[in-house]
């Protein structure tokens, strides 16, 4: 068993479920959607991005570019959250938790993405 | 070629490649710095705050703990905002402020190494040059180690205004190289020349490189740069030095276009010396770097010879004078004592260094007329001079210069003449490179006999001065001389070289260059006169003064220019002007009257 491997799995299965977690739930509620863990999400998400750096191979590329796409949606997300919340006074209404899930949902399509491509690696090497 | 595994230092490294190693390298910084944000923005947005009034407020949205986080971190501090802290989060605050302030200074300590670590500067440096040569848009040549003979070589094309890429793999030598005081600042690759992406990365296949001169000091890598030329892009001419015979071969094999052997090029010299000084002095003023004083003649004598050293120079020379039915001893540390055998080429041998009064005595020192001082060090062959020249005053003294920081040394001492093979090398390349028919004409000259060659230097120097001349060639052709073609089509007479040689700021006057030889379909004409006709497709070599070069060429472009040389009418140029002056059949029979008159 290698260490790294398992905190690099770790953490790609993390991202993916905080961010799971946040949008799991209705749309256009915010009580079913804590913006705690769209800040785990994120914290998680780069994490996971930072594990991927260096990787010369062509799956490693793909997957620091799934990576790099959950942080650009997840970050927009909290930008509309910090926008709604702090700036422009409306607050963390139906339609702001709509288009802040959402942006999450894409989100978390990339870490699917990431998760499988780690799964086929998995697999592919049969060991 | 031996397979051997190279350090990463030698490789030349792709742009990603350096772009992934700071990746990795910053990976750990990077965590710790994300890691010391999170779980400070994180503890903010628990600890409950406390309202103006005094009593518990909620704690700060995670907006605010990013924004308090962000400033605090980078030691900005603009207070407690956006309201007073209560005391849990004055006390968090000061975890908050060790742990960022101490991630930022890891990080940027650890980004301080990588740049400064040897191998990352080492890739950047490489990248740079990569770009720099790709961005090339004129031609260049690819040096091949900046050793004495490279840096020699860089020098002389510096000064020609030509572009060149230098591989070298010696940091100090790319140093010293650095030091020198160079117009252009070319870009300089440190790698090395035996591996092919080296020469890959310094241009070898760009477009405008003009040719691969291999010039290390060592034979091995110098038959690595011929290979890998020739078989990564046939076109490009390639020339190289070469110290050994079996090397000698093994480029010519690979189809090296000129392999330069120092030794066998001196000993050659000193061959021509002894048959006809005067050839000698020419060639050597005619392949020396421009504005070298003429030398005076050098005249080895005919007797005995003392060679000491006999190693790859000494056997060069000791074979050609044999030939000569001259009486050669060789001293060598490396030889047994052996009688002389004209008939294999072989000099009395004696064991022993030059250095020895009593082995210099042994040779026949006091009868010998002259001595070649050939080892390999410096300092032991002005020794073995200035021993010799203690007991034989009248000694015509060779020497052999290995190291060009050693030039001081060898000008004091003055001998008749001395060998320096990185001269030799570089001066005989920037002659093939600059002027492909001057080789041709040095065979000539070489053929001649003294008497022709003193009427040389003699026209020379009455056209040109004593300093050696630049030398080049022009081909009467569209691209390089169209106002002569123009004329050349459109006039029945002939246009004699005469008419080129005039100066553009006085018809009168000569500018200082004269036609050293003139070459028509296949066949020279040596040192053709003011009156020789030229045809379409000639192609002349001209030595001239400093900047003559750029004066011909303006006639060579120039139909106005040249115009007023042949007719010494100063027509302006322009459309408008050309038709009025075609409209006055006044004007036309006058340029034309004049023309004729022309006494060329």
């Amino acid at each position: 068993m290698n260490l790294g491997k398992v905190v690099f799995g770790f953490f790609i299965l993390l991202a993916a479920t905080l961010n799971f977690g946040f949008v799991y739930g209705d749309l256009a509620t915010p009580d079913h959607h804590h913006v705690s863990e769209l800040f785990a999400a994120i914290v998680v998400n780069l994490i996971a991005t930072i594990l991927k750096f260096g990787d010369r191979t062509q799956v490693g590329a793909v997957h620091l570019a799934t990576s790099l796409v959950a942080d650009a949606q997840l970050l927009l997300a909290a930008g509309v959250w910090a926008w709604a919340a702090h700036v422009s006074g409306t607050g963390f209404t139906p339609a702001v938790t709509a288009s802040v899930v959402s942006l999450a949902a894409g989100a978390l399509f990339a870490n699917v993405v990431s998760v499988l491509l780690l799964l086929g690696e998995t697999l592919a090497l049969r060991r | 070629m031996p397979h051997h595994p190279r350090s990463a230092e030698q490789t030349p490294i792709a742009a990603q490649s350096v772009m992934f190693l700071v990746l990795r390298r910053l990976r750990l910084p990077m965590l710790a710095l994300l890691m010391a944000y999170a779980i400070s923005v994180f503890g903010l947005t628990l600890i409950p705050g406390v309202d103006a009034e005094g009593s518990p407020a909620p704690p700060m949205s995670i907006f605010h703990s990013l924004y308090f986080v962000s400033y605090t971190a980078t030691t900005i501090g603009f207070g407690e905002v956006p309201s007073e802290f209560s005391d849990a989060q004055r006390m968090w605050t000061i975890v908050i402020i060790h742990l960022t302030v101490i991630s930022w200074t890891f990080a940027i300590l650890t980004t301080l190494t990588l740049f400064q670590d040897r191998a990352f500067q080492r890739a950047v440096a490489q990248i740079r040059v990569a770009g720099r040569v790709r961005r090339m848009r004129e031609p260049f040549h690819l040096i091949c180690g900046a050793g004495d003979t490279g840096q020699r070589m860089a020098r002389l094309l510096d000064r020609l205004d030509m572009r060149y890429v230098i591989v070298e793999k010696d940091e100090q030598r790319i140093e010293e190289l650095e030091l020198e005081d160079l117009r252009t600042d070319a870009p300089v690759l440190n790698g090395d020349a035996s591996v092919p992406q080296s020469l890959l990365t310094a241009g070898l296949t760009h477009p405008l490189c003009r040719g691969v001169l291999a010039l290390t000091p060592d034979d091995a890598t110098n038959l690595a740069i011929v290979t890998t030329a020739r078989l990564l892009n046939r076109n490009v001419p390639v020339i190289a030095g070469a110290q050994s015979p079996n090397t000698v071969v093994n480029m010519r094999a690979f189809g090296t276009h000129h392999v330069i052997s120092a030794f066998d090029t001196f000993a050659d010299q000193l061959m021509l010396a002894m048959r006809a000084p005067g050839c000698q002095r020419l060639a050597a003023w005619l392949t020396a770097p421009v504005d070298a004083e003429l030398e005076k003649e050098h005249e080895p004598p005919r007797g005995p010879w003392v060679i000491c050293g006999h190693g790859r120079f000494g056997r060069a020379v000791a074979r050609r004078l044999i030939a000569q039915g001259l009486q050669v001893t060789a001293v060598d540390p490396a030889y047994e004592d052996g009688d002389a055998d004209p008939a294999e080429g072989l000099p009395a041998r004696l064991r022993g260094v030059g250095t020895e009064t009593e082995v210099l005595e042994r040779a026949g020192i006091d009868a010998a007329v002259a001595l070649v001082a050939g080892a390999d060090g410096d300092i032991t062959n002005l020794a073995i001079a200035a021993m010799a020249r203690v007991r034989n005053p009248k000694l015509f003294i060779v020497l052999r210069q290995n190291d060009a920081a050693n030039q001081l040394l060898f000008d004091g001492f003055r001998a008749d003449m001395v060998m320096k093979p990185s001269e030799i090398i570089a001066d005989e390349c920037v002659a093939l490179l600059t002027t492909p028919l001057l080789d041709r004409f040095l065979e000539v000259v070489r053929s001649k006999n003294d008497a022709w060659a003193d009427e040389v230097i003699h026209q020379l120097r009455k056209r040109i001065g004593t300093r050696s001349p630049r030398i080049w060639t022009v081909r009467i052709g569209p691209d390089e001389a169209p106002a002569v073609c123009e004329r050349l089509e459109a006039a029945d007479r002939p246009f004699p070289l005469g008419d080129l040689l005039r100066s553009p700021a006085d018809r009168q006057q000569r500018i200082e260059a004269h036609a050293l030889m003139l070459l028509r379909e296949g066949r020279e004409m040596l040192l053709p006169n003011d009156d020789t006709a030229l045809a379409a497709g000639d192609r002349i070599l001209f030595a001239g003064r400093g900047d003559t070069r750029r004066r011909l060429a303006t006639t060579l472009f120039d139909a106005n220019v040249l115009r007023y040389l042949v007719t010494g009418r100063d027509t302006p140029g322009g459309w408008v002007f050309t038709r009025r002056i075609a409209s006055k059949p006044s004007a036309r029979s006058a340029s034309k009257s004049d023309g004729s008159s022309s006494p060329m």
